[in-house]
């Protein structure tokens, strides 16, 4: 019985001394191996009697037990030990630079455009597009312009040919559509358009969206409404105002240009209209049974408002340390 | 239309500010883009006369004066002008007064005597850039009036920015009768007096062209004094409108074309040969105009003749040689009506735009024409003297002005707002429309100065200006909802661009004009498509590629040292196509520098074709492409390919030519692509086919050819051959150098071989490969072992 204890005790306090596995191993041999103490005590049962026998035998196998479980912790420490002097050696510099490309970014003017589509979109608009060059006949003409209407002047346009201009609104692909299509009709057109000006607030080339709502019930309360609403969402401001001054275009009747409340005065940020009778009457829309509202929306006006910018050229001067700011 | 508040005043005048009557006339539509006072603030300025000028006794060019300012004693002032005179009138700033720029008027001490003011030029008014001297005031300027009254210095310049319609608003009086629609104020009627028939000879007239010109009033006046003074009132009014004095009697017609909208002309009687025609010019004819300016006429042209030439441009401008000078003592006065569609475009055909064609082309008020030549009549009579003839009268067939049917319902259905009976009455009845009232439903007549309204619109849009566009609320609409389409086969664009945004692709746009010659240089255009007035030398073209605006904006931003540039840009590119004009949407990359921003974790690299090239798969990916050595005049000729999708061209890639880097400074080759947008944005819908349960075999080849022989020519070799079981060939290895002949390079290609019911077995794999290796020979290619 001392024996025993004894084997178990001194396993016990060898096993603990160990730092190695391989050493560990080795001295586990010493008891539990062929030649082991624990084993020799096991051959040894044989010669007890019957009813000795099975009371040695389970004292014996409870000290192996309590070996056996000596040893499973300590190759567990060992390994943990081991495993934890692996990680503190891989550990890495977490606060280097990341490796590989960066990320570029978009256009503010995409930008802007993209969230003005997404609201309008919300609201059930679809998108349509037209040529940039544009024929006189889509630009003027079935705007209600004709040849050398004095509205011709408050478009300085750039000419290709007799026939053929740079648009200068996005109007025209109203009427591209209007032919293409049968109310009810929801448009945004979005687009780059051409006048002939440069200078801080003007560039030859800039963006405008045009809208169109063509339906039964449409009026110029509801243009009010829904511009309104627009801008509101745009700018982030319920407290945004807009107010509506006569104007005229020729394509719209009653016109108006547009102001929006801001930093306590008003600011013009486009034109607008229910869509002339005439108008209508080109595309062969019935204008007693329907009426619309369209209104046209400087993308780059918006843009600078929103972002702070002041020199209207800015963003075609592709200057990444301009760009690089809306990323 | 710029006008004088004060003038304005005098017809219609409101309770209101400048600065409300400003507001009222911008929310009618009537935009007030300028509001200038005529003079700055100052006070304390009378109108003096210099009684005596004595030479101040301590200084040559000073003068003591004894000036009379209206008070029983005369001022003692000191005065260095040179122009100082006995009897001359001058203003004087008294004491206490405050001049523009803050200058206080004190009594002072100069050198010795004292000095009780000072007598002004106009520029210390600040009424003049520069002045000569004081500022000597008309002989009749009375003394001691405050000089603000006297030439009426309190009154406003307003600028209009006048829309195409509202032409009844480009004279004073219309902008009254305006303005009293708007305020409810009444408006002071028109009184013009028939003037007394004094002479018995008329000029006959003859309108050749009634279509073109339905009324003339021509008449005779004599004994008119040309160079009378014109009074300074009218010349103030004049001058406030924008408008010189050039002699009284073209003032006086200016005058009345102001006050009234009516362009007149008065040409010299003793210039004229035989009557006045109103005609189509002939082919070839020539006019020498009053701005010296000779034009070549043809049968599109209207103009005024006598029985020898042609002697102004109808409505537009007079002609050399016949209208009124100083010395002209008999005139002979025209007020006409010309059509608006007859007016249209012809002074811009000329070059010209002047009053008179602003004004006939947007329409002028033909109920007043005969009105405004007794105006005119009266103001010379009265001005220049002389005697009258009687009116000579042509007319035709004016423009109708049929009545209109307003329907009250249509009114709220296109304002959505109600407006009862009474108010669209009363608004009707302050624009002075007549109209009759059947319930709901109206007939409206505008009047003769209106040419924009015609149709029921028309109608509404001044009904809702007048009860005022703020009184109409934002309301949302209220319609049916249905989703929009969302196809699935295309992609919308915010995808590709995000898909090179996360590639380090910065976004720009530029102009889609360029320079010709860089249009022709970079993009071998020699028919770029180009603008007829171009703003400027270098935007003269359109492009036909995003080449030259890429290539731009990489040197620009080189040039403000970004050691890495990498751009994108979509948009349209323009050609020439049989009289039409191809617009193309295209979206194009340039990249330039090191291929990552500079760090520590990798070996630093140039940027070059083959990244381009991932970027450009990708792009496209799941759609393969075929990049086909090809040449483009930006490019490197052995660096550049021709892009194909399912057979077809659909872009460039390449570096930029080394003469290109050069002329461009850039120190590193720039990699360039450019595809064709339309394509990019179609999609497949997907349809799953079998998913292999099967493990693939690899099996690898590397073909030892000859360096001429390019990759694609291997794999389409390979993949003709439809060899059994092979599911892909990829390149993964190209080996030049030790153990390899010269000119011979090792293409490695991985080959995935793979059944969909069963692992396949070497006796099936074997005459797969085999097929393959055999399909190289003829290639050169041998098997490297």
């Amino acid at each position: 019985m001392q024996e025993l204890q004894h084997i178990l005790d001194q396993a016990l306090q060898q096993f603990a001394a160990i730092n190695d596995e391989a050493e560990l191993e080795q001295v586990k041999a010493r008891y539990l191996g062929k030649e082991g103490s624990l084993t020799a005590l096991l051959k040894g049962l044989g010669k007890l009697s019957a009813e000795e026998r099975p009371a040695a035998g389970a004292r014996i196998n409870q000290v192996k037990q309590g070996i056996e479980t000596a040893l499973q912790q300590r190759r567990d420490a060992l390994q943990q030990g081991k495993l934890a002097q692996k990680l503190a050696a891989e550990a890495l510099d977490v606060t280097l630079p990341g490796r590989g490309l960066g990320c570029g970014g978009l256009h503010p003017v995409t930008r802007t455009l993209e969230r003005i589509e997404q609201l309008f979109h919300a609201l059930g608009f679809a998108i349509a597009s037209g040529p940039e060059i544009e024929r006189d006949f889509y630009n003027f003409t079935a705007l209600n312009i004709p040849e050398n209407h004095p509205a011709r002047a408050m478009h300085d346009t750039f000419y290709i040919d007799p026939q053929h201009v740079l648009r200068t609104h996005t109007s025209p692909v109203q009427i591209r559509y209007m032919e293409g299509h049968q109310p009810p009709l929801k448009i945004i057109s979005p687009g780059r358009v051409y006048r002939y000006d440069s200078d801080a607030t003007h560039s030859p080339m800039f963006h405008q969206v045009e809208g169109l709502w063509v339906d039964e019930q449409i009026s110029f309360a509801n243009l009010k409404g829904v511009v309104q609403d627009f801008l509101q969402r745009f700018f982030e401001r319920d407290d945004l105002q807009v107010r509506f001054r006569p104007s005229f275009f020729t394509f719209t009747e009653p016109s108006a240009e547009m102001d929006m409340s801001w930093n306590g005065g008003w600011l013009e940020i486009g034109g607008c209209g229910m869509v002339h009778p005439n108008v209508l009457k080109h595309v062969n829309i019935d204008s007693e049974k329907y009426l619309g509202f369209a209104f046209g929306l400087g993308v780059e006006r918006l843009a600078m408002l929103r972002y702070g910018v002041s020199d209207l050229r800015q963003f075609y001067e592709s200057d990444l340390r301009f760009l690089k700011q809306f990323n | 239309m710029k006008f004088s508040e004060n003038w304005l005043r005098t017809w219609v005048n409101p309770d209101l500010s400048s600065e409300e009557l400003g507001h009222v006339l911008t929310m009618a539509g009537l935009e007030v883009e300028a509001m200038e006072a005529v003079a700055p603030a100052f006070n304390n300025v009378v109108v003096a006369e210099v009684l005596e000028v004595v030479k101040h006794p301590n200084a040559d060019r000073l003068n003591v004066c004894q000036v009379n300012v209206g008070e029983a004693q005369p001022l003692t002032i000191v005065c260095g002008a040179a122009n100082v005179a006995v009897g001359a009138k001058v203003p004087c700033a008294r004491i206490g007064a405050v001049l523009p720029g803050n200058f206080a008027i004190k009594q002072a001490k100069v050198r010795n005597v004292e000095s009780f003011g000072m007598l002004c030029s106009a520029k210390e008014l600040g009424l003049a850039e520069e002045s000569q001297g004081l500022w000597l005031l008309p002989a009749d300027a009375p003394v001691g009036k405050a000089l603000r009254d006297y030439l009426e210095l309190d009154d406003r310049q307003f600028t209009l920015k006048l829309t195409p319609n509202r032409s009844d608003c480009s004279s004073v009086y219309g902008i009254a009768r305006e303005v009293a629609a708007l305020t409810g104020s009444s408006l002071k009627p028109l009184e013009i007096q028939t003037q007394p028939v004094s002479l018995t000879e008329q000029l006959s007239v003859n309108v050749s062209e009634p279509q073109a010109c339905p009324l003339y009033c021509g008449r005779l006046l004599r004994g008119v004094n040309a160079a009378a003074t014109t009074p300074d009132w009218m010349v103030r009014r004049l001058e406030r409108c924008g408008l010189r004095a050039i002699n009284a009697v073209v003032d006086i017609t200016n005058y009345v074309m102001l006050e009234l909208g009516q362009p007149m002309h008065a040409f010299d009687l003793a210039r004229l040969s035989g009557g006045i025609t109103v005609r189509r010019a002939r082919k070839g004819e020539t006019l020498p105009l009053l701005n010296e300016q000779t034009v070549e006429l043809d049968e599109q042209v209207l103009v005024i003749a006598d029985d020898a030439k042609a002697l102004a441009l109808a409505g537009i401008m007079g002609g050399q040689g016949s209208g009124v000078e100083r010395a002209t003592r008999d005139v002979f006065l025209e007020s006409a009506f010309f059509y608006p569609d007859e007016m249209a475009g012809k002074a811009r055909r000329f070059g010209l735009a002047t009053d008179s064609s602003f004004r006939f082309e947007r329409g002028v008020d033909f109920a007043a024409t005969k009105q405004t030549m007794e105006r005119a009549t009266q103001l010379i009579l009265e001005i220049c003297g002389g005697q009258a003839g009687a009116i000579s009268e042509v007319s035709g067939v004016l423009p109708m002005r049929p009545a209109i049917a307003l329907r009250r319902s249509r009114v709220s259905r296109v304002l959505g707002i109600e407006l009862d009976n009474n108010r669209i009455a009363a608004l009707l009845q302050r624009l002075q429309f007549q109209f009759t009232a059947n319930g709901d439903d109206y007939r409206v007549t505008p009047p003769s100065f209106r040419f924009d309204l015609s149709i029921e619109a028309d109608l509404i849009e001044e009904l809702a200006r007048l009860h005022g566009y703020d009184h109409i609320p934002a309301l949302a609409p209220q319609a049916a909802l249905r989703m929009l389409p969302y196809s699935e086969s295309s992609r919308p664009l915010p995808r590709i661009q995000q898909l090179l945004v996360a590639r380090d692709y910065q976004e720009i746009v530029s102009y889609a004009f360029v320079e010709p010659q860089l249009e022709r240089e970079l993009c071998g255009n020699e028919h770029a498509v180009a603008l007829q007035n171009p703003i400027a030398s270098n935007m003269a073209v359109m492009r036909s590629s995003l080449i030259v605006g890429l290539m731009e904006a990489l040197r620009f931003n080189l040039n403000r040292k970004q050691p890495r540039v990498r751009l994108f840009e979509t948009g349209a590119c323009f050609a020439k196509a049989d009289g039409a004009y191809l617009q193309t949407q295209r979206l194009s990359g340039i990249a330039y520098g090191a291929m990552q921003a500079e760090q520590w974790g990798s070996p630093a690299r140039i940027v070059d074709f083959y990244d381009v090239k991932a970027d450009v798969e990708a792009l496209f990916a799941p759609q393969p492409l075929r990049f086909v050595a090809a040449t483009h005049p930006a490019l490197h000729p052995g660096r550049s390919a021709r892009i194909e999708c399912s057979g077809q061209a659909v872009g460039w890639i390449g570096e930029i030519h080394p003469q290109w880097q050069q002329q461009y400074d850039i120190s590193s080759a720039a990699v360039w692509f450019e595809v064709d947008l339309d394509i990019l944005l179609q999609a497949n819908v997907p349809r799953l086919g079998e998913v292999a349960k099967f493990l693939p075999v690899r099996r690898d080849l590397a073909l030892v050819v000859d360096e001429s022989v390019s990759a694609q020519t291997l794999l389409d070799g390979m993949r003709q051959t439809a060899a059994p079981y092979v599911a892909e060939i990829a390149l993964f290895d190209v080996y030049r150098g030790k153990g390899m002949e010269q000119g011979k390079k090792s293409l490695a290609f991985r080959v995935l071989l793979q059944d969909t019911q069963k692992t396949l077995t070497e006796s099936e794999i074997e005459p797969s490969i085999a097929l393959l290796v055999d399909a190289m020979k003829k290639h050169g290619a041998q098997l490297r072992m």
